[in-house]
């Protein structure tokens, strides 16, 4: 069972966390178009390696962050907080 | 039947302890410190099974965890009952009552062996090949009758009636495995302070030295100093299975096996979840079989076993046996043996000019040694007979006539804890044998299991370890020359589809399998793995896959590593379900969630349903009333005059802030700005898809206070989902959210004496028609209690909901229980609330929508607010797509000509019941009741373009008939809405 540094708690067991798919990924205005609203809603660049994802310590403080996972082997590769930039 | 074959002296045994137990209803006797198997040999009994395919005799091969043929059930009954427990791991105990597998109707004599003549007919993939054709005949035919042949043990026939427990540890350095590696790496680590857990599958620790009498008291010494750490834990009887990421390893501890039958009130085992800084694995070596024709006689084992047998278990195997090695070890085998009185009719080396002190020891004690030569057949049914030698090369073999034969071709490192983290593993061409190489977790693997061949090694391996997984400083390790062994189907001269020289014992896979596989043009050896299911028995191939590989490396000319091997899964030996499941049988297997009112519901004779996690009262029958009947009567009286039902299982949110309305308006679809305090409004929720998630009433408290509910099932999604967007998307405003699901109780009271039932109770508010209009909140104390009252209505009559308190929900409830009997006032279930609102055209978020609806397609678009310029799912019904799709399936009610039919729930509309299979279908049934109230049945769909069909006639066809239907508005009962009113 992984461990998931929390940026909030520290690490702590994967159980106590649920996965929110991609981050960064911009949540396109009302007025998008069809194209971009479509990029928004349904496209995800679904990397091998690191991959930027949203987590959220749900069984836990209950925050949302931003984590950086390697795909090919599951491990994290750093985890920061909403609004930070990775270093 | 006497212990024939018990030496008078030596090994870890205690001869003070007679121990009786049964072997397939024989009684036999063994003695405290033995296992199944030993007992058994001591017995003079080799043959314990019939194999998996082919139901040939087999005995027993090994010492340990990685036996492949004596396999065994285990247990005084059906409750306490395990199949497929290795006999060289089993303890001996007091009464244990063990049998063989596989076998009909006995060992000795079993009508299955019909296969082992038929052995030409069941070639690799025999599966795929054979029947395939007629079809329909594998299912039919074919494959309940292959199944009743092949197998291994059978599962018990009653609930297991053992306990188990489980728990977490954590550590600094687990050490896996207690033989003279791991024992040093223990001691070395906890020299340092560090908290160390060591496991051990035996019930003692010394691991391979438990077979070493010279040895015994550097063991002993050994013992006695882990003893004196307090920083150690030891676990005895405990198999690690499985290691997880970040080093995590599950082990698992036999609490309560060995002492026999014992009471189920102290948990049979453990499962341990240890989270450890460094892991040391210190798991052994496991030896080869030697693959030669007709190799799986019982009474042929592995030589190391053997000599087990005789130097810890004091069992001689046989009495005259033949010793074949590709390796210097079994030479210590045969003196072993030799000196307990066996004896050794052969030694035969496949090796041309082997040299080595263990040859020098075997040659001083006058046993004839064979080199350059091989075993080219067996003979013997039930028990080896005698086996054919031939020098390498010649055709001439002489007949040595035995009851055993010891086998060797050298050791493989067990790296299956190391596979399975992940690990990389490294070929050693001087041991012939991969070993654990780049790690990819916090990991050391010590002693054999990292390749090293003599105990000084590894014990220095063990030491260096120890110190490492501390963080200090490693010597270089001892130099020593490895010996290799032999992989793959030994040369036997003899046509190689003629003979079976068995590769994987417990799948009963052959040499010429594995040919035939890699002939078919099978390359991979995952390919060749999955063909021939080499490897994939319940022992994972330990004996087996380093063979399976010499002989495809052999037959391909491709060296092992560019063939690479097989990825090793947990668990590392068979784990009962026990271990898993831990605590969580029966009721603990998930949480029930009760209402404050269950117990009342309960009492009262409710019928209750899962929704969710919770239980909800469904209906109260009355006497021998049906489930329609009461529910019949439920809805009358609700109409009529008053009912009282339980909703405190709607999700609950409390959403405050400064901002509370704009975070509604960006969430629902609803515009919230002009919502006054005191006032409610129906919410919708969407995905950003558009599609309708959820939906509730929301009450305005204050200015910056809201009260959101959510549907039953969905109120852990949405707070969720609130989160995320407060979290991440809208962090511009200032909002708190909180559930409140738990906190309150929620009395619906319902039908046009609502209000009369309740006035009595209710301080501190005008709840008139005039002061208190439909679809309004006050807060007030209801029966001495505080709470928030809600007008509303899920029934279509003047409702009302009270909020109060959980701790004081089911006083309140009794209070309005006892202030409505003057009202005639009825408790009513879910039943009954799907009914009434079902009559009144109010959807059910996941009944009537299934993930695709939009607000517009169950006729909810008089919700959206328009004027706001986002909100979650906006965007996506503005789509193109949607706005151009003009055969949407949309809410509609219908009635069926017979208005005694009551449709199935999910039943399909076709516009022709008679046109042909498969039909269009242009819908579905969503809802479908017996209305009390109109005294025929209703139904909601959703139909394609459904809103522009109504008053058409389509059919839901059913078998052997079809019903038509006639589409109506899906509001059916009191469609002005003047009941709300009252
Ligand atoms: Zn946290």
């Amino acid at each position: 069972m992984l461990l998931i540094p929390c940026p909030y708690c520290g690490e702590r067991p994967e159980i106590e966390f649920s996965y929110g798919g991609e981050a960064h990924v911009v949540r396109a205005p009302a007025n998008a178009t069809d194209a971009e609203w479509t990029a928004f809603l349904y496209q995800r660049s679904n990397a091998r390696g690191s991959y930027a994802e949203r987590w959220r310590h749900a069984h836990g403080c209950g925050r949302f962050f931003n984590a950086r996972r390697n795909t090919v082997t599951d491990f994290f590769e750093q985890t920061y907080k909403i609004g930070e930039v990775p270093a | 039947m006497t212990q024939t074959y018990r030496l008078a002296t030596g090994g870890l045994i205690d001869r003070s302890r007679t121990v009786p137990f049964t072997f397939d209803g024989k009684a036999m006797t063994g003695h405290a410190g033995d296992t199944l198997a030993s007992a058994l040999l001591a017995n003079g009994v080799h043959l314990v099974g019939r194999s998996f395919k082919y139901h040939r005799p087999r005995g027993i091969v090994s010492a340990g965890a990685e036996e492949p043929n004596a396999l065994v059930g285990v247990g005084r009954d059906e409750g306490h009952y395990t199949p497929n427990l290795r006999a060289t791991q089993v303890e001996l105990y007091h009464g244990l009552r063990a049998e063989s597998q596989n076998r009909m109707p006995s060992l000795e004599r079993d009508v299955g062996s019909i296969t082992d003549r038929l052995w030409r007919f069941f070639p690799a993939g025999f599966y795929y090949k054979t029947f395939m054709w007629p079809k329909g005949a594998w299912t039919k035919f074919f494959e309940p009758r292959i199944r009743a042949i092949a197998g291994l043990g059978r599962s018990p026939a009653a609930p297991d009636a053992a306990r188990y427990a489980q728990i977490y540890a954590h550590c600094d350095v687990l050490v896996i495995g207690a033989g003279p590696a791991g024992l040093s790496a223990a001691l070395t680590a906890a020299e340092t302070g560090a908290r160390v857990i060591i496991c051990d599958e035996q019930a003692q620790f010394g691991g391979a030295l438990l077979a070493e009498p010279g040895k015994s008291a550097w063991l002993a010494e050994q013992r006695a100093r882990l003893a004196g750490f307090a920083n150690i834990t030891m676990l005895p009887r405990t198999i690690a299975f499985g290691y997880f990421p970040h080093n995590m390893i599950g082990l698992a501890q036999d609490l309560t096996d060995h002492q026999g039958e014992a009471s189920d009130d102290a948990p049979r085992g453990r499962l341990w979840q240890v989270r450890a800084r460094q892991v040391i694995t210190a798991t052994g070596a496991i030896e080869r079989p030697l693959v030669f024709p007709d190799n799986d006689r019982p009474g042929i084992m592995l030589a190391d076993a053997a000599r087990t047998y005789v130097e810890r278990y004091a069992v001689k195997p046989g009495n005259r046996a033949v010793v074949f090695t590709a390796h210097d070890d079994a030479y210590r085998a045969a003196v072993s043996l030799h000196r307990a009185g066996v004896a050794i009719a052969a030694i035969v080396d496949l090796r041309e000019s082997p040299a080595g002190p263990g040859l020098d020891a075997a040659r001083t004690a006058g046993l004839p040694v064979r080199t350059h030569a091989t075993i080219i057949g067996t003979e013997g049914n039930l028990r080896v007979a005698a086996v054919s030698v031939a020098t390498i090369g010649e055709t001439k073999s002489e007949r040595i006539a035995c009851d055993l034969v010891l086998m060797s071709g050298g050791f493989t490192p067990s790296v299956h804890l190391f596979s399975q983290s992940r690990g990389k593993l490294a070929f050693d061409p001087a041991l012939d044998a991969f070993i654990p190489g780049t790690p990819a977790e916090p990991t050391i693997a010590a002693g054999a299991a990292a390749g090293c061949q003599s105990l000084e090694a590894a014990i220095a391996s063990g030491r260096a370890a120890g110190l490492s997984a501390t963080g200090q400083a490693v010597a270089a390790p001892v130099a020593e020359t490895g010996a290799a062994g032999f992989l793959g189907e030994v040369p036997h001269g003899r046509d190689p589809a003629s003979v079976r020289a068995f590769v994987d014992f417990q799948n009963d896979v052959t040499a010429k399998d594995i040919t035939l596989a890699l002939s078919e043009g099978f390359r991979s050896i995952e390919h060749v793995k999955r063909y021939t299911t080499t490897g994939m028995a319940t022992d994972q191939g330990k004996t087996s896959n380093m063979n399976a590989l010499g002989i495809v490396s052999k037959s391909l000319g491709v060296a092992i590593p560019s063939i690479g091997t097989t990825t090793f899964r947990m668990p590392y030996t068979p784990i009962p379900f026990g271990y898993f499941a831990g605590y969580a049988r029966g009721e603990l297997v998930e949480p029930v969630r009760e209402t404050p009112i269950h117990a009342w519901a309960a009492e009262h004779g409710a019928v209750f349903e899962d929704v969710s996690l919770w239980k909800r009262a469904r209906y109260f029958p009355r006497g021998a009333e049906t489930m329609h009947d009461a529910v019949a009567r439920e809805c009358a009286a609700v109409r009529a005059g008053v009912g009282l039902f339980d909703a405190s299982t709607l999700g609950k949110i409390e959403i405050t802030g400064p901002d509370a309305a704009e975070f509604l308006n960006r969430m629902y679809v609803n515009a919230w700005t002009k919502l006054k305090p005191g006032r409610l409004r129906y919410g919708i929720l969407l995905r950003e898809d558009g599609f309708i998630i959820d939906d509730g009433v929301v009450g305005r408290i204050a200015d910056d206070r809201f009260h959101v509910t959510t549907t039953t099932g969905g109120a852990a999604r949405v707070l969720n989902m609130m989160e995320d967007y407060l979290q991440t998307e809208f962090t511009d405003l200032k909002v708190w959210l909180t559930s409140t699901t738990e906190q309150y109780a929620v009395i619906a009271v319902q039908g046009p004496r609502a209000r009369a039932v309740i006035a009595p109770l209710v301080e501190d508010a005008d709840i008139s028609a005039a002061a208190m209009p439909h679809m309004s909140v006050v807060e007030c104390r209801v029966a001495g209690v505080p709470a928030r009252l809600f007008r509303v209505s899920f029934t279509g009559e003047l409702g009302f909901e009270i909020n109060v308190p959980a701790d004081y929900g089911r006083a309140v409830w009794e209070a309005v229980a006892q202030a409505g009997q003057a009202h005639g006032i009825v408790p009513y279930g879910t039943e009954t609330m799907h009914v009434l609102r079902a009559e009144k055209g109010y959807i059910i978020v996941g009944q009537e929508t299934d993930g695709t609806a939009t607000p517009d397609d169950v006729g909810l678009t008089w919700a959206i607010g328009k004027a706001k310029p986002d909100f979650v799912g906006k965007r996506a019904l503005a789509r193109t797509a949607l706005a151009s799709q003009t055969d949407r399936k949309q809410l509609v009610g219908l009635l069926t000509a017979d208005p005694a039919e009551v449709l199935e729930e999910g039943a399909h509309l076709v516009a022709d019941p008679a046109q042909a299979v498969p039909m269009t279908m242009l819908g579905h049934v969503t809802s479908s009741y017996w209305s009390a109230a109109l005294n025929r049945s209703i139904a909601l769909a959703m139909v394609r373009n459904g809103r522009a069909r109504i008053g058409q006639t389509l059919h839901v066809p059913l078998p052997g008939r079809s019903v038509a239907v006639t589409l109506t508005d899906p509001v059916f009962y009191d469609p002005e809405g003047a009941r709300l009113d009252g």
